[in-house]
């Protein structure tokens, strides 16, 4: 019996490692008239035939690993759509992330929150890569995730108040966000418990294929999978970098590594703070790139979601990013040095991608500020229609604890209690 | 261990399933191997002899009968319908049916595959369906759980196997927060039909860690369903009810219980995961038990029986929730009720089904509920101290008579 691990999909595998300038020979994502070029279409992301800028892993080629920080000042060079997409993105998820506070203080949100301003490069980067058959995974700090996987703002704002309207009926919260219409998988308050779920997705998506023998003409349904430096420690991220790579499975591992847990640093909780190196301790391509430049990220996603499409299995991405608030809103933030803040905040990347849109003349300052006023208005428009939505009746206690309501049991009379009218009321007894 | 594990369990019919011919050879040819000189025999009479009878731990061990009685159980019982099989070839084979009939459902779990299974519920099933169907796992419960979770929330119905139960503690943080609340505060976006399933229970002298009852940990978790089956019958039935299920559900097997043999229908049945199970009618007293503490009730009933008593016995099969609606006739016909359980008495099964008893039925009875459970130790190596920390037929026999004076 064949060990399916030995499988190849039988569409040409891009390679991550070879010599700059070689192109791939058949790419399967681009039309098969026009040569891979950097300004096709802007929905489809070119294919590049050179390696990623910061690959620190031996696994991948048989370069000479580059320093981790060393990546050369040359850019990916995008299109204009691409870049105006990417902008438009990070900007809703900073403004959003923005009015989370104020409405946080002002008392319509409570809990814990944790905000992702600086961050924003990582999740644009990787999730506007994805189609929606594709899934992503995050932690609770999941807001922009989710918004850059399409969910819309007046959904996570009316999810984060409370109301029936929001994406999870209000019961999910802040740290619980999903989306089964664009497979966001959560939102999850255990660190690491989310990777295995999006270990599963993966193996879903090869199982689909293999064994059901659905057909991928485009490649297999990737999971990007998000979570941040203190995960890293954890078993279940070690478990799952085994597993993924065992059966190659189709995921990106993206670590956030923005330098704190809390208030456990990085450097004091981690024997070996070269999180990228722990991919090719288990088999898989591990690389280092700065979180905070959106081109960059965008390039090694490029490589690695193209890697898990043609089923060649995962790669752990360690991006260097970094959070301007506290872990939560509820952290007072007093560890911190504020020469790392103002390090990490002269590299803001919205600030960058609107330099280098400005510097490439892909648009003008007038455009940019448009986007800005739209952003504006969709976030506005999110607060009131979360004002004005319903909170949850009584009669929605009860309704989603079972797919299947028979799962309450039968009772003293006979019947199902979830054939009681009151039930969902939550009067009958469970 | 495998095979040490597989020693037989003890096997206490219900009047109606004796057969003598059937019984006296409790193994069939093809299990023998690995197994010489540890049969059980269950007479007529209801005696048994074999290791888990306490009278008889030295002697009435028949090593060499097998081979010839082996032919006549086949020749007897093949004009009978339906099939002979023992317990953990009876959830093989709902597994197996499950598996032809809906290519989604898949298994995963330590040792499924090539192994068949460390008690040999998954045995030819990786040949059957491949490796990514049957798979087979690293160690690394919370994570292969996880993953399971994962793949139920993008289409697929995968069964877990926890080799032991036990070894599912450390998959509690993928069980609580993901299994049981992930379809709640998605609100309602993503179902898990997921079935977890493996052996628990004190077995024969496997240590403390290896006898677990994981029932009682995880009864509190929201969303979940846990049913425990007891029989060749019910096993296969509740294995096959659980892959259909939209719902998590926890399938909780016992280590001792999986040579037990049973006749059952060639048809294909799904059973109900809410429902108890009548396994004796009765009137004066209602017994309410599951998994092996059922055969502990039975050979108790025995003794009962011959002493004047009529006890109705009901094995819950569904820990949660509790089918109150057999259990509340039963009660409302008796009047008194002893639950006999192989949880530890704090925190138990027995505990929160005495407390849905006093809450729906309190007019009704007409005296304390009891409750037998294990002993509140982990439980012991050496099996003299292991057979004081589970409820014997004797207590079972001595509260029923306390119960009904």
């Amino acid at each position: 019996m064949s060990a399916f691990s030995a499988v190849r999909i039988p569409f040409p595998a891009v390679v991550a490692a070879r010599s700059a300038g070689e192109k791939p020979s058949s790419p399967f994502l681009c039309s098969p008239a026009a040569a891979p070029s950097i300004h096709s279409s802007p929905l489809r992301p070119p294919r590049l035939g050179r390696p990623p800028l910061a690959v620190s892993s031996d696994v991948l080629s048989s370069q000479k690993p580059l320093g981790s920080n060393s990546s050369p000042s040359y850019q990916a060079v995008i299109s204009r759509d691409e870049a105006l997409e990417l902008y438009e993105d990070m900007v809703l998820g900073r403004v959003f992330e923005d009015m989370c506070a104020q409405m946080y203080y002002r008392g319509k949100m409570f809990g814990f929150v944790h905000l992702y301003n600086g961050q924003e490069a990582v999740s644009t980067g990787f999730i506007k890569l994805l189609e929606t058959r594709d899934s992503a995974v995050s932690t609770y700090r999941d807001h922009v995730h989710a918004l850059s996987k399409g969910v819309p703002a007046r959904a996570v704002m009316a999810e984060l108040f409370g109301k029936a309207t929001g994406c999870c009926r209000g019961q999910g919260g802040s740290m619980h966000m999903f989306s089964e219409p664009h497979n966001l998988l959560g939102g999850f308050a255990f660190i690491g418990e989310g990777i295995p779920v999006a270990t599963g997705a993966a193996f879903s998506s090869k199982y689909r294929y293999e064994v059901l023998k659905e057909s991928k003409p485009d490649g297999l349904d990737v999971t990007v999978a998000f979570f941040g430096d203190g995960t890293c420690n954890n078993g279940q991220f070690f478990e799952c970098l085994n597993m993924a790579q065992l059966w190659k499975l189709p995921i990106v591992f993206v670590v956030e590594n923005n330098l704190w847990a809390i208030g456990m640093s990085h450097l004091r909780a981690t024997s070996d703070p070269e999180i990228w190196k722990k991919g090719p301790a288990f088999g898989m391509p591990g690389v280092h790139v700065d979180g905070m430049d959106v081109l960059k990220v965008r390039e090694v996603a490029m490589e690695a979601i193209a890697r898990a499409r043609n089923g060649e299995g995962p790669t752990l991405v360690e991006c260097e990013t970094y959070r301007f608030r506290g872990h939560s809103l509820a952290d007072p933030d007093e560890l911190r040095k504020a020469d790392e803040k103002s390090h990490y905040a002269a590299r803001d990347p919205l600030v960058g991608l609107k330099k280098y849109i400005l510097e490439k003349n892909l648009a003008s300052e007038s455009e940019l500020k448009a986007i800005e006023k739209k952003i504006d208005d969709i976030i506005e428009e999110a607060v009131e229609f979360a004002d004005s939505s319903p909170l949850p009746p009584r009669s929605q206690l009860l309704e989603n604890v079972f797919a299947d309501p028979k799962g309450f049991g039968i009772g003293p009379d006979g019947k199902y209690r979830c054939e009681d009218p009151k039930f969902t009321e939550g009067t009958a007894q469970v | 261990m495998a095979a040490a594990l597989q020693t037989a369990a003890l096997l206490s019919a219900s009047p109606n399933l004796i057969d003598p011919q059937r019984f006296r050879v409790g193994l069939s040819a093809r299990s023998l191997i690995g197994r010489r000189g540890s049969i059980f025999v269950v007479r007529s009479d209801g005696r048994t002899s074999g290791f888990f009878n306490a009278k008889s731990r030295s002697g009435n061990l028949i090593t060499n009968a097998v081979a010839t009685k082996a032919d006549a159980s086949t020749s007897s019982t093949a004009s009978k319908p339906g099939h002979e099989l023992l317990l953990f070839e009876a959830l093989r084979e709902g597994l197996e049916e499950e598996m032809d009939r809906d290519p989604h459902v898949c298994v995963m779990g330590e040792d499924v595959g090539h192994y068949g299974g460390s008690y040999k519920v998954t045995k030819g099933l990786a040949t059957k369906y491949g490796d990514l169907r049957v798979l087979d796992t690293p160690i690394a419960e919370n994570s292969f759980t996880g993953m399971g979770i994962g793949a139920a929330m993008t289409g697929l119905r995968p069964v877990v196997e926890g080799m032991n139960m036990g070894f599912l503690l450390l998959a509690f943080n993928q069980i609580s927060n993901n299994c049981g609340m992930l379809h709640y505060t998605s609100g309602g976006q993503f179902k898990i039909p997921i079935v977890i399933r493996g052996p628990g229970g004190v077995g024969r002298q496997l240590g403390a860690e290896h006898s677990q009852r994981l029932e009682s940990y995880f009864q509190s978790i929201p969303g979940l369903q846990m049913v425990a089956c007891s029989t060749a019958y019910n096993a296969k039935g509740l294995m096959k009810a659980a892959i259909r299920s939209e719902n998590p559900v926890v399938l909780f097997e016992h280590v001792l219980l999986y040579n037990l043999k049973e006749r059952i229908p060639d048809e294909e049945y799904v059973l109900c995961l809410e429902e108890a199970e009548m396994v004796r009618p009765g009137e004066h007293v209602t017994i309410l038990t599951y998994s092996r503490m059922r055969y502990h009730v039975m050979q108790a009933v025995k003794t009962l029986v011959n002493k004047g008593y009529d006890p109705e016995v009901i094995d819950i099969r569904s820990l949660k929730p509790f089918d109150l609606y057999t259990i509340g006739n039963s009660v409302k016909k008796t009047h008194r009720v002893l639950i006999v359980e192989e949880c530890m008495r704090t925190g138990g099964i027995g505990s929160s089904l005495r407390a849905a008893i006093i809450d729906n039925f309190w007019d009704y009875l007409d005296a304390p509920i009891m409750c037998l459970s294990s002993q509140d130790v982990p439980t012991p190596y050496a099996g003299t101290l292991e057979e004081w920390t589970v409820v014997q037929p004797a207590q079972i026999v001595a509260a029923v008579e306390q119960l009904c004076q």
